[in-house]
């Protein structure tokens, strides 16, 4: 349990907390949408600072974790070959999928190596040219346009020996997909400040007027959450539901104009299967055919590979809100850091590595729930 | 992953074509692709994600969530070697230290 006191701004901290709970009259239960925010609950508390009746319910935010076992799979073959440099983002390299991780592959032979940014592993072929360079393209819409930049920056300079292996997805058709289950237990979102300072708010209004469910665009520090929270309980206290943005200094209506059209021209909309939770439609990015020669899946022979899911991890169930990380039989026994079932525990910003990290070993289980998937 | 940060733009080049600055975090130097924010001037903040400036921000928030990031070890995590966390994560369990505290 961390205290107020280690907030950057304990005063105004104070004063945010006291006007929820001044607030807050009857139970309800918000999602905040990134993994970003919840590894920030988590690790200062938050939730536990909150009034009893207010629940935070962790969302399927954090991109590592959504990625699928099948796109792992297809990763883990490309850098597997010996012509192939494939770069990634350093989350990746422990994310298991069938058997082994990038980790692994590396330790086998294969040439996999960390970028910073995407446009490093551009220049990494273009210093290569007799080798083939792969990019590990995953992310929600605040790496997308990074993705998108370099892919048309190769195309532009002629860089053929560069391709992108892309699993892209996109936050409002999950959103949706959540509202629309039956189980669904939120009331309100928490939206990821970062996506929308790319994407703006545009997509959202029609979102918080058919599910009728307030919608605050909300930070990563922990006065960020917390005015956020504070935005969206006023609102579902007085039975409103309209798109807020409580993350004013980074997010304007219009989101990044230019990083837009990028999107527009590099990808296109595609359905998307989230590991743990499956298909949803409309949710993912892909290359557009424009693009098809950069495309790492029409380079190499993947198309083959099919994984399904295995049935021992209950990620999904984490990931749609179903189920807290310490509501689960494995969590922090069979299932740690160093032995992951799933995404959720190996990714620094998985709920469930979040709740190992940060001492919830031990919480008691509070709320059971009908689980039934999303889709 | 999706964590962006920001940082203060010491210069600003043009390279085969791309407007690219060299950004300081704090103290970590990275070069940064300014496509996305044309007319981002050095001296001024900028929120980055993976190589790319995303949106300005005004320099008194930039710095509190710079002090927040460095705090939290946060910077070390974007920055820092990836390849010895997993080797961290793969061999020992790190957070056992944490538990047994």
């Amino acid at each position: 349990m961390k205290y107020i006191d280690e907030f950057q701004d304990p005063e105004l901290a104070r004063r945010l907390l006291d006007d929820i709970h001044a607030t807050v009259t009857r139970p309800w239960a918000l999602m905040e949408v990134c993994g970003g925010q919840t590894h920030s609950i988590i690790r200062h508390g938050i939730d536990q600072l909150l009034p009893e009746q207010l629940e935070l319910i962790h969302g399927p935010g954090c991109p590592v974790c959504v990625t699928p076992l099948e796109v792992i799979d297809k990763a883990l073959e490309i850098a597997s070959r010996p012509e192939v440099i494939f770069c990634s983002f350093g989350d990746m390299l422990r994310v298991p999928g069938t058997g082994r991780d990038l980790f692994q592959v590396r330790g086998e032979g294969g040439d996999v190596r960390v970028v910073y940014s995407p446009l490093d592993a551009l220049r990494i072929a273009q210093q290569n040219p007799d080798r083939e360079v792969v990019f590990f393209g995953i992310g929600f819409e605040t790496t997308a346009p990074p993705n998108a930049m370099t892919v048309h920056q190769a195309r532009k300079l002629g860089v053929r020996n560069f391709s992108m292996l892309v699993s892209h997805v996109r936050v409002p058709p999950a959103i949706e997909a959540i509202m629309s289950s039956p189980s669904c237990r939120v009331q309100g979102f928490l939206a990821a400040g970062h996506v929308c300072s790319v994407m703006g708010v545009e997509e959202y209004p029609e979102l918080a007027e058919r599910f009728r469910v307030p919608i605050v665009v909300t930070g990563f520090e922990p006065l960020d959450i917390l005015e956020g929270v504070r935005r969206a309980v006023r609102q579902l206290e007085r039975g409103e539901h309209t798109v807020d943005n409580a993350y004013a200094r980074a997010v304007r209506p219009e989101g990044n104009p230019a990083a837009r059209a990028m999107l527009e021209d590099v990808f296109e909309v595609t359905d998307r299967a989230w590991r743990g939770i499956g298909v949803i439609p409309g949710s993912g990015w892909r290359l557009s055919s424009k693009y098809r020669d950069h495309d790492a899946e029409h380079r190499f022979p993947v198309d083959g590979i099919r994984t399904e899911e295995p049935a021992e991890c209950r990620s999904g169930e984490v990931l749609q809100g179903l189920l807290k990380p310490h509501e689960c039989e494995a969590f922090g026994t069979l299932c740690t850091p160093r032995t992951p079932l799933g995404a959720t525990m190996v990714s620094s910003e998985g709920a469930c590595a979040a709740y190992y990290l940060y001492r919830r070993l031990d919480m008691p289980a509070t709320k059971t729930r009908e689980a039934t998937p999303v889709v | 992953m999706c964590l962006a940060v920001p940082g203060r733009v010491l210069d600003i080049e043009d390279r085969d074509g791309t407007r690219m600055a060299t950004v300081d975090f704090g103290g970590v130097v990275k070069e940064v692709c300014l496509e996305y924010l044309p007319d981002l001037q050095v001296g001024e903040y900028a929120i980055v994600h993976v190589g790319f400036a995303l949106q300005r921000l005004d320099e008194e928030s930039a710095r509190q969530t710079l002090e927040l990031f460095a705090e939290l070890g946060m910077l070390q995590e974007e920055f820092g070697d990836a390849w010895e966390m997993a080797a961290a994560e793969a061999g020992t369990d790190p957070l056992e230290e944490v538990h047994n505290q």
